[in-house]
């Protein structure tokens, strides 16, 4: 099964979300790569038109990694929470670490944030 | 040191971890609005409101300018106060882990209510509408007997899904209604909430504080609990017999989406 070459536990262990979410993982790494070599590319090529259809290539491949992140953000609740911490910020990163830690239990807080699982998780009956 | 100021609390590292943890476990099981909607933050106990993103027209600017003021959700800050008693602290000390914390649990307890009944019914006076109240849904009936339940929300999916909100939904409860499915088997030897749960897809909830039911889309972006601080604990002041401790947060609720959701009257 071509889609599960890149598991590491038997296919029958894992949840079909897992899978999913593994599907989603490595379409991702893929088109990060992609997106790579097409950099490089476009840095060695000579030829102008080429260089223009290698980098306008790369830039497709930028777009369909955002909407796969996308996904992952819509199918992973701490993912969430850690991209509403650090993406589209200003300043040090290491600093919003600190201050996003600084709000959670070192900071006096009880770190309960968001309790929200997804359809099956066990967080429902309780 | 921020503003909590536990450092000043004649409190050993080892009891507040048994504090927080005793807070953590009461307050995590009965925090039912946070299992349904989406959570912005914690944003800091600096953070006053939450941006609405519109503005209202402004008198005064004066020579012919015009001006317009943005309008915001300011944040409820809500505390509850409660003690430890000196006693239980040296005992903790002397190596305790079961010390009285009775006082933190009715805290506890008051918060989680409080939050829910925010998010599902609104609060007036801060400004807060809650999801029920929101919904330009008429309310369903939940009915006389809990077999009735897993009709009365499959009608109330139903309603929702020809509104065009899609899935998977989950149910808030009552007390008395979570209990309700819990113990009630259908004809045919089905288990209540096990039929409401293959309904909505998606997770049944334990709701201090709702009247009802309220039946909520989970696909994300209709309602949104802005948290600044999220629930710590806190030092006040201490005396002989006891030290003062408080339970606080801040956050603000709003529904984006109101039709994303419908409340089922008992």
């Amino acid at each position: 099964m071509a889609n599960s070459e890149g598991l590491h536990e038997a296919a029958e262990l894992l949840r079909p979300e897992t899978i999913d979410r593994h599907r989603a993982f490595t379409s991702l790494q893929e088109e990060l790569e992609a997106a790579d070599w097409y950099d490089q590319r476009v840095d060695a090529t000579t030829d102008p038109d080429l260089g223009a259809i290698l980098a306008h290539n790369r830039d497709e491949e930028k777009e369909h990694a955002m909407m796969l992140l996308e996904w992952l953000r819509r199918h992973d609740p701490t993912l969430d929470g850690h991209m509403r911490t650090y993406l589209f910020t200003e300043g040090a990163i290491t600093e919003i670490e600190a201050e996003a830690e600084g709000r959670g239990s070192e900071g006096g807080g009880l770190g309960i944030g968001s309790v929200k699982d997804g359809p099956e998780g066990e967080g429902g009956r309780s | 040191m921020n503003h909590l100021l536990r450092e000043h609390a004649p409190i050993t590292s080892e009891a507040w971890e048994q504090i927080d943890a005793e807070a953590r476990q009461r307050l995590s099981p009965a925090l039912a609005g946070r299992k349904l909607v989406d959570f912005s933050g914690p944003h800091g106990w600096r953070h006053s409101a939450t941006d609405l993103g519109r503005s209202a027209p402004l008198a005064g600017a004066g020579n012919g300018l015009v001006a317009r003021q943005r309008r915001v959700m300011p944040l409820v800050e809500l505390r509850a106060p409660f003690t430890v008693s000196q006693d239980e602290l040296r005992d903790a000390g002397r190596g305790a882990v079961d010390i009285d914390l009775g006082s933190l649990d009715e805290a506890s307890r008051h918060v989680a209510h409080a939050e829910n009944v925010a998010v599902f019914h609104g609060w007036e006076e801060a400004g807060l509408s809650g999801i029920a109240g929101s919904s330009p849904h008429p309310p369903a009936s939940l009915g006389s007997s809990y077999a009735e339940y897993p009709f009365r929300v499959a009608k109330a999916v139903e309603t929702l899904m020809t509104a065009g909100i899609s899935g998977p939904y989950g149910l808030a409860l009552g007390p008395d209604g979570y209990t309700g499915v819990v113990e009630t088997t259908e004809h045919g030897g089905l288990v209540v909430f096990d039929h409401l749960r293959q309904i909505l897809g998606g997770p049944i909830v334990w709701a201090p504080g709702l009247r009802g039911a309220v039946v909520v889309s989970l696909r994300g972006g209709d309602f949104v609990f802005e948290c600044g601080q999220d629930l710590s604990i806190g030092y006040d002041h201490h005396d002989e017999q006891q030290v003062h401790l408080y339970l606080e947060e801040s956050f603000s609720f709003r529904a984006v989406t109101p039709e994303a959701a419908i409340a089922l009257n008992p």
